[in-house]
């Protein structure tokens, strides 16, 4: 325990020593950057990459896991309070929505030097952001469990079903599924997986109509239910956290959560049993369906439009140099799956490699949607609780987001 | 008091309250009258990592154009006021005509979000408040009784749960009913129930909340009739003791008349307070289960990726409503009584 201490400690010193040397300074002159991002590992290390070549400009960034809620009044001010903000395919729809970011085409022209083509999100024919990883949710499984109980790893969510059922039979563990359906955000999120595994469809073709209670909508809600009844009965209070600390108690052997997730899962840190025996795999396919009960989801920077050009072009320059950074992707191979040159997927990637293989859609990236998730994250929990039926739930939703979307302006 | 010298003496707050108050509620409330302009859409190619689709975003040369004419939004009226989310004027009608029984109206009106919000609020507000009041002054009588060398450290400890910053409180207690929490798991091996959780339930949800809003509540009003208390004169107290009078007596026909207006003032001041209910929400996770007014609020500010600020006004203006309503009867007999005094 001491000696592996020891070693973490010589290993930063080293690399407080040594490291900051090896990143190229990008020979900023002025600017300031100030970035606004999400806070998980992963993260952390681009932005710290993207500072080791920030020259002489001034470098702030705010870490924060509530950035959703202070993006757009942050870059709503003129000038923004933030250069640049880490947004993802569901976050950067506000940032569109009320034209807060601007076109990159020039700058990655002028400094993009080694950001790959794939790694361009275009709208309309204009770079709107550059991404850098991709995350989903997937599968985590406990290897020693499911071999002594004789269970081949689930490759469907009715598998999960059986699986877990017969865990619990086992008497081994009570509650031996978990996946974050916390009311809100989250349990919002798992049944857009679950929805989209069916094959679903949010909106009427082309228009801002709900078109969520069908039978894809009522068999969703069964699935989640009978997932929550083999969840520890607290579930509904449950996020990503909270059942990462479930997990690494030994208290589950069955475990839909995010791939970004993963390296703090398989970190030294707690019990090495359970560690050793955390396995991961794709996401599973639910009602036999091809594609996965997943979203595939990317991480990237995008600019303020309410900046100085000044501030933009330091703040690019900085983040491409991190977003074009093989010594970073060969650093922190383990942090994420980065869409940079030269990442070599390692295990801890499994998830989102099996995701990508087995064709899974990307998270809606539509002007509307997020009213959409926010109606669900509130409107399907009665169900659960078994207050309510199915179709009920999914008519409540779909008045719910009609509300919205009328004061919205999309209907 | 001159009226004139009164005058001066709250010309500063009242300035302040109108800057800092005032304004901000007018400002609310013509915002709740409007609603975002008609979003102009268009199609158009989108390209990610994982590969291009047609789809459609906000078509932003159009919308600034609208935007810049009428930067408050699209007039609306009471449409906020009475859209589904809100009083569901509409959908209640619809209840009423599609359903067969009373109870199963009740059940769709209930089901709406306002609704659902507002019964919380209030059962939290019927329940807490009485109780609070109770609490506190039986508390107050019983410390009052005690020997004056232990009383400080007493009222020290008695006033601790309001000192304790509530969010901070609510999430002890949270960890505590956890399912493997002390509480959560002992109540389980006391029922021999093991999916018996506090959290998951709707009612234990809103008995937890309840509890703690009168843990929490209490102190205050302990340390407002305390002081009333110490102002109780002794001669009539003296004398009703001579005359052979219960202690339940004094405190019935002595006590409680001299604190009267004292009671009254916690009174307000708790059922405002408990109107407002918000903190223990987000501390017990329990969204799920129990919705309040200012909750809606916070929800539609925050939880949404787009700000729904119509939304928000209209639900804030009801919540100064609903306040009015509730304050009313107490208000009128407070200035019919000083009307009475002069």
């Amino acid at each position: 325990m001491r000696e592996t201490n020891m070693k973490k400690i010589l290993i930063s010193l080293l690399f407080l020593l040594f490291g900051t040397s090896t990143y190229a300074d990008c020979n900023i002159k002025s600017g300031s950057i100030n970035i606004l991002a999400n806070d998980f590992p992963a993260l952390r290390t681009f932005v710290e990459t993207a500072k080791g070549c920030k020259g002489s400009a001034d470098f702030k960034v705010t870490h924060s896991s509530e950035h959703n809620k202070i993006a757009v009044p942050a870059l709503t001010a003129n000038p923004s309070e933030f250069s640049a903000r880490i947004a993802a395919n569901s976050s950067i729809v506000p940032l569109m929505n009320q034209d807060l970011i601007r076109p990159l085409d020039d700058l990655v022209k002028k400094y993009g030097k080694g950001i790959q083509d794939s790694q361009l999100i275009t709208i309309d024919g204009k770079i709107m952001a550059v991404a850098f990883m991709a995350n989903t949710q997937h599968l985590y499984y406990r290897e020693d469990v499911l071999k002594e109980l004789g269970i081949a790893i689930p490759k469907t969510y009715e598998e999960v079903v059986a699986a877990s059922e017969k865990i619990r039979a086992s008497g081994k563990m009570q509650y031996p599924y978990a996946a974050a359906y916390k009311a809100g955000w989250n349990l919002a999120e798992e049944f857009v997986n679950m929805y989209i595994g069916h094959g679903g469809e949010f909106f009427k073709a082309g228009t801002a109509q709900p078109s969520i209670n069908n039978a894809k909508g009522v068999a969703t809600l069964n699935m989640l239910k009978k997932l929550a009844g083999l969840s520890n009965p607290d579930y509904l209070t449950h996020d990503s956290e909270a059942i990462k600390v479930e997990w690494e108690s030994g208290n589950v052997a069955l475990m839909t959560l995010w791939a970004s997730r993963s390296g703090t899962l398989l970190d030294d840190d707690g019990d090495a049993k359970i560690t050793a025996a955390t396995k991961l795999t794709g996401p599973a396919t639910v009602a036999g369906g091809n594609i996965p009960a997943a979203t595939l989801w990317w991480d990237g920077f995008t600019l303020a439009k309410n900046r100085s050009d000044a501030d933009a072009e330091a703040t690019f320059r900085a983040l491409a140099h991190a977003a074009a950074n093989k010594r970073m992707v060969a650093d922190a191979a383990d942090q994420a799956v980065w869409l940079i040159e030269g990442f070599k997927p390692g295990p801890k990637s499994i998830g989102v490699i099996e995701a990508v293989k087995m064709k899974a859609k990307p998270y809606p990236m539509l002007p509307q949607m997020g009213l959409m998730h926010g109606a669900l994250g509130s409107e399907i929990v009665e169900f659960l609780q078994g207050k309510e039926s199915a179709e009920q739930a999914l008519k409540d939703v779909e008045a719910a987001y009609m509300s919205k979307a009328k004061e919205q302006g999309f209907l | 008091m001159p009226n004139k010298t009164f005058f001066w003496f709250f010309l500063p707050t009242g300035l302040a309250m109108i800057l800092f108050i005032g304004l901000p509620i007018i400002s609310t409330g013509i915002q709740s009258f409007y609603a975002q302009h008609d979003q102009v859409v268009k199609e158009v190619k989108k390209c990610d990592p994982f590969g291009c689709t047609v789809s459609i975003v906000v078509d932003q040369e159009k919308t600034s154009k609208i935007r810049e004419e009428k930067p408050l939004g699209k007039f609306n009226g009471f449409g906020t006021y009475v859209d589904r989310n809100h009083l569901a004027i509409e959908e209640i009608g619809k209840f009423w005509n599609e359903t067969n029984s009373f109870g199963e109206f009740v059940d769709q009106v209930t089901n709406l979000p306002f609704y659902k919000a507002l019964i919380f609020t209030l059962t939290y507000c019927l329940f807490v408040t009485p109780n609070v009041l109770l609490l506190g002054f039986i508390i107050a009588l019983s410390l009052n009784a005690v020997t004056r060398r232990i009383r400080g450290p007493l009222i020290f400890g008695t006033i601790l749960p309001m000192i304790v910053t509530p969010l901070v409180g609510s999430l002890v207690l949270f960890w505590m009913i956890d399912a493997e929490g002390i509480i959560g798991a002992n109540l389980q091996m006391l029922m021999d129930d093991p999916y018996l959780s506090l959290k998951s339930s709707k009612t234990l949800t809103w008995i937890t909340i309840i509890i703690y809003g009168i843990w929490h509540h209490s102190p205050f009003a302990f340390v407002v009739f305390y002081a009333a208390l110490q102002t109780v004169p002794q001669e009539p107290v003296e004398a009703a003791i001579i005359d052979g009078a219960s202690r339940w007596q004094r405190v019935r026909h002595i006590v409680l008349p001299h604190i009267y207006p004292v009671v009254t003032f916690v009174a307000l001041i708790s059922l405002m307070d408990n109107f407002r209910v918000f903190e223990p929400i987000i501390g017990f996770s329990a969204e799920g289960s129990a919705q309040s007014l200012s909750w809606l609020i916070y929800d539609n500010l925050v939880n949404e990726e787009v700000i729904l600020f119509g939304s928000a006004a209209a639900t804030s203006m009801m919540t100064i409503v609903g306040i009015a309503i509730l304050l009313a009867p107490v208000l009128i007999r407070t200035w019919k009584e000083f009307r009475t005094a002069r």
